[in-house]
């Protein structure tokens, strides 16, 4: 057989040569290189890329797979890491859903053609309505981070004010995100925490609020894991003062606590991310933002938000997008903040995710976490000199463990933990000095006793070697 | 048996239908979707329940009213669900311009979903994470070459965000020139996508927005007339979604330079250039690429997604944390530039499109990368000659000069039958295909915009071309029957528009519509 001039590449069709020739003759033009005419000599890049050669599909995967098997995941050594990305156990069907091809490579089509796609979001929104028992939620923004942000900016656009007050014991990364989609006009205050429960200062807020601000924003959980239980009187406070109350929360811990809704939150947002994404080195993270249906709040949102409407034939359920008008997509710099691809397969995951689990699966997690990180603080606070918590209030999956009084930094400790294939918790000494040598543990439903006294056992280890 | 009659070209289309309920009428009380871990008996033996330790102010009084469901009913819920739309491996989505929705090869969703990737925490150690680092590095001298910036960023979580990354670093530039309160301005053009102005204006800048002159190029004559000392910068997208090239780009660069501005660069339009044209010759200082457009990861109903991120080296120093750097033979993440803007999203951005985007370079290669471009251009310039010959229909501007996409119009065709391209786009769905208008506002009347990248092979053209001639010819002898479409869709027409603009009627959620459907039946009553 003659060999072909040009093998046609598996991924675009009209590289058959002969197919070329008879689509460039049917639209009459000589060689593809005239249909470029319109950019400038000067700016044809003539060079050949310095790209590696194409790879076939089994050198592809031998080739990345080689690459990616130099990582160690979570799967091969114990984790206790947290701090905003947290290991969870992950139902098969949320897999099996989000990697479905149609909703995996669908996108931004219209009802009539992407139905399914509408109705998984619109369950998502009414699922995750439940579980912080309000009327509203949007289609996912891009990670608890943003969603704070948005949150924020919305509170300042519907107070007409420009100052918010946030707790010194947030993400220093979240932080960083909020402050830079604040800047420059909005003014971002932190709030003192009380140095032996970690709860907001509640004077140092009096102190601080005042007719100009916007919002109080906190966390429930904080990020360093403990419970805020003055939500009623800050959201009082703010309320005194026309400020509306944001909180951020975990959302599985909603089965077992009170969703910020019922302690006067206007506003709340938080990550999707424990509720059945993987980890992804990140790239599971996934923000959501609800509210009550109050159109002074909805009229804020940037993010698309489908509603549920009849069609012309009885017994069918429609959707579309609910007051478009508010997009940057309508309105261009006019519309509200901005809005585009985001995380919805996230949205859409969470949402099978909150099916699976019902009310007493989401019970029966949050109580799971408070027992085993009960567990887990007991027994790490019962080795001489380490402090655990630190704080003296109740935590959700997260805590703050002091190896200050060990002779030993974190830095070391996680050195030795790691070495005998542990990921121990995230250093907080350069974001938190005042916290000294600590670290801030995660343990969850996926953890065993064992998991749990191993760790132990090598932090025992760990201090007491030289 | 009589073969299926495809020499028509219009598939005799039925889109999936199974009156699949809303999740929560599945509910049967006492189901069980999925089981949690055991929690060892020695646990509760030193703990109890863990909820005792929870302050009674925080403990949750009713439980949340999520549905119960067995897990097979979930499954084959979602499953119906996902078989109630398209999305680009099971059709042929031409429709969805400026969206570039090629082929997501599935091995590259296979290599992704390796535990090696999943199973990563963001804060482990750098010493087990050096597979995903050095993947990073490598598509990052990828993408390097393939646009002439120095340095990439890959945490922005989507093209809207990297516009977004992009403003707060010409406003952190300027900043740091002591220039941030002088330069107030950013200049867009109308073509380009609305995220440009909407971010630019969420860090404060004033827009302005140049229009096309008659042949469809942004106004250069306009933008001499805005520059000014108070031009913080300049951004545009080439080819706009007209598809046209602004052939004069490195003259709009340099004004913009002169004037003090920074230019940067919208890349989700890049798919006609790769190894043809790159930003940094045309005189950008930044630029983005949707790695979920260009680069093939999937566009996920909407992310998560990957804005990859490259600057000059004047502004590596601006750029969130961290970016990923080579020290030996070691990979290591780098958090401490300079006049860093921050962060635009939690820990490294989305890595798992970093996988994927780099498996499809390494899949297509240097030279497939000009394929790509090249029958991305073919493909579209083999549309744009068979549509402009269907009755009703046009593409305003510049006679040819298209790259990858077009902005048509169907001002004629409305004209003479008021059949909209809202009516086609619905009739469109009968057909099997997607069908998008434009944003707004509505520049081009009646638009549409077609994208059909590399993917398509001729006969997928030849069909949608077929569908949109049908279509067409139905609006001239049977308006009705388009305007009252779809048929063959899973739902028909919605019915009353003000259920998505009207605040009494519209509903978010599921509770919501219960709740308002009670008060609306009332009021009837």
């Amino acid at each position: 057989m003659k060999e072909m001039k040009k093998v046609a590449h598996p991924y675009i069709p009209n590289t058959v040569p002969e197919i070329k020739e008879q689509m460039l003759k049917e639209i009459g033009v000589k060689t593809i290189e005239e249909l470029f005419s319109g950019i400038p000599e000067e700016l044809h890049y003539r060079k050949t890329l310095h790209i590696p050669k194409a790879l076939s599909e089994y050198e592809l995967r031998r080739y990345l797979e080689g690459l990616l098997s130099k990582n160690t995941s979570t799967t091969e050594y114990l984790n206790f890491l947290g701090a905003g990305c947290w290991n969870h156990f992950i139902p098969a069907i949320c897999d099996e859903i989000n990697s479905r091809a149609e909703f995996v490579t669908g996108y931004a089509g219209d009802p009539y053609e992407d139905h399914g796609r509408f109705q998984a979001l619109f369950e998502y929104q009414s699922l995750m309505a439940e579980l912080v028992d309000m009327d509203v939620v949007n289609v996912p923004t891009f990670d608890w981070a943003q969603a704070a942000a948005t949150s924020i900016r919305m509170a300042t656009r519907i107070t007409n004010r420009t100052d918010v007050l946030l707790p010194k014991t947030i993400s220093p990364d979240r932080l960083k995100v909020i402050k830079n989609y604040c800047s420059p006009y909005i003014n971002v205050s932190l709030i003192d925490y009380k140095e032996d429960t970690g709860l907001i200062d509640l004077e140092d807020l009096e102190n601080k609020i005042s007719s100009n601000t916007a919002a109080v924003y906190f966390e429930n959980p904080s990020y360093l894991g403990f419970l805020e239980t003055q939500g009623q009187q800050i959201s009082k406070l703010a309320k005194k003062h026309g400020a509306i109350t944001i909180v951020g929360v975990d959302p599985s811990s909603l089965g077992i606590v009170e969703p910020p809704s019922h302690y006067g939150a206007e506003i709340v947002c938080g990550d999707l991310q424990p509720l059945g994404m993987h980890m992804n080195y990140g790239g599971g993270q996934s923000g959501f933002i609800a509210t009550h249906d109050d159109i002074k709040f909805v009229q804020e949102y940037p993010s698309r938000l489908f509603g549920i409407a009849p069609t012309v034939v009885e017994g069918e359920y429609g959707f579309g997008d609910v007051y478009y008008d508010r997009t940057s997509f309508a309105q261009r710099e006019k519309g509200k903040e901005s809005v585009g691809t985001q995380t919805a397969l996230w949205g859409i995951t969470a949402g099978v995710y909150l099916s699976l689990m019902g009310p007493e699966g989401m019970y029966e997690l949050g109580k799971s976490i408070m027992q085993k990180s009960q567990y887990a603080m007991q027994q790490i606070g019962s080795i001489p000199n380490v402090v655990a918590s630190r704080f003296e209030s109740t935590s959700f999956k997260e805590f703050v463990v002091d190896f200050s009084y060990t002779g030993k930094s974190v830095k070391e400790i996680n050195k030795y933990l790691l070495d005998n294939r542990i990921f121990g918790g995230k250093d907080l000494s350069e974001d938190f000095p005042e916290l000294k040598q600590s670290a801030l543990f995660c343990v969850t439903e996926i953890h065993t006793k064992e998991d749990i006294d191993q760790l132990v056992s090598v932090i025992k280890q760990c201090i007491n070697s030289k | 048996m009589k073969k299926i009659n495809r020499e028509h070209k219009v598939r005799n289309f039925q889109q999936a239908k199974w009156d699949e309920p809303i999740i929560f009428e599945l509910h049967n009380s006492g189901e069980r979707g999925v089981l949690l871990p055991h929690v060892e008996s020695e646990i509760v033996d030193c703990v109890g329940d863990g909820l005792s330790a929870l302050p009674a102010s925080l403990i949750r009084k009713s439980a949340p009213k999520l549905p119960e469901i067995s897990q097979n009913r979930v499954l084959r819920h979602y499953l119906r669900l996902s078989q109630e739309m398209l999305g680009g491996a099971l059709n042929v989505e031409i429709g969805q311009g400026t969206c570039t929705i090629k082929y997501s090869p599935k091995i590259n969703e296979e290599i992704a979903s390796s535990p090696k990737m999943t199973e990563l925490h963001p804060l482990q150690d750098e010493s087990t994470v050096q597979g995903i680092l050095e993947i990073t590095h490598k598509l990052d001298l990828c993408l390097k070459e393939i646009s002439g910036m120095d340095y990439f960023s890959f945490q922005p979580g989507s093209g809207t965000q990297s516009l977004f990354t992009m403003a707060s670093i010409v406003r952190a530039f300027h900043e740091s020139n002591g220039e941030g309160d002088q330069r107030d301005e950013i200049i867009t053009t109308i073509f380009s996508h609305p995220s440009q102005a909407a971010t630019a204006a969420v860090k404060g800048y004033k827009i302005i927005t140049l229009y096309p002159d008659k042949d469809g190029f942004p106004d250069l004559e306009k933008l001499k007339e805005v520059v000014s000392d108070r031009t913080a910068g300049f951004v545009v997208a080439n080819p706009e979604d007209t598809g046209i090239y602004n052939t004069r780009i490195k003259e709009f660069t340099k004004v913009v330079h002169d004037a003090g501005g920074i230019c940067y660069y919208d890349q989700a339009n890049a798919n006609g250039l790769l190894g043809i044209t790159r930003a940094k010759e045309a005189g950008f200082d930044m630029c983005f690429f949707n790695l979920h457009k260009t680069f093939s990861t999937p566009h996920a109903c909407g992310g998560p997604a990957t804005g990859a991120l490259g600057v000059v080296a004047k502004l590596k120093e601006f750029l969130p944390g961290p970016i990923v750097e080579k020290q030996g033979d070691q990979y290591t993440l780098k958090s401490d530039m300079k006049h860093s803007i921050g962060k635009v999203r939690s820990f490294q951005g989305v890595p798992q499109m970093i996988v994927r985007a780099y498996a499809w370079i390494l899949a297509i290669g240097a030279e497939g990368l000009k394929d790509v471009a090249e029958i991305a251009v073919l493909n579209n310039n083999y549309l744009y000659h068979h549509i402009l010959k269907i009755r009703g229909a046009s593409a305003p501007y510049i006679k040819g000069q298209r790259l990858e996409q077009v902005r048509y119009s169907w001002e004629q065709l409305t004209r003479e039958t008021g059949v909209t391209t809202d009516d086609i786009s619905r009739r469109m769905a009968d057909f099997a295909h997607q069908y998008w208008t434009s944003h707004h506002p509505y520049v081009v009347p009646e638009p549409f915009t077609l994208e059909p990248t590399e993917s398509a092979s001729k006969s997928d053209l030849d069909e949608y071309i077929a569908s949109l001639t049908y279509i067409a010819n139905e609006a001239y002898e049977n308006p009705e029957k388009v305007k009252n479409a779809p048929y063959n869709s899973t739902i028909h027409r919605v019915d009353e528009q003000d259920f998505f603009e009207n605040p009494e009627k519209w509903a978010i959620t599921w509770r919501s519509y219960l709740k308002k459907s009670k008060e609306i039946e009332k009021i009837r009553s």
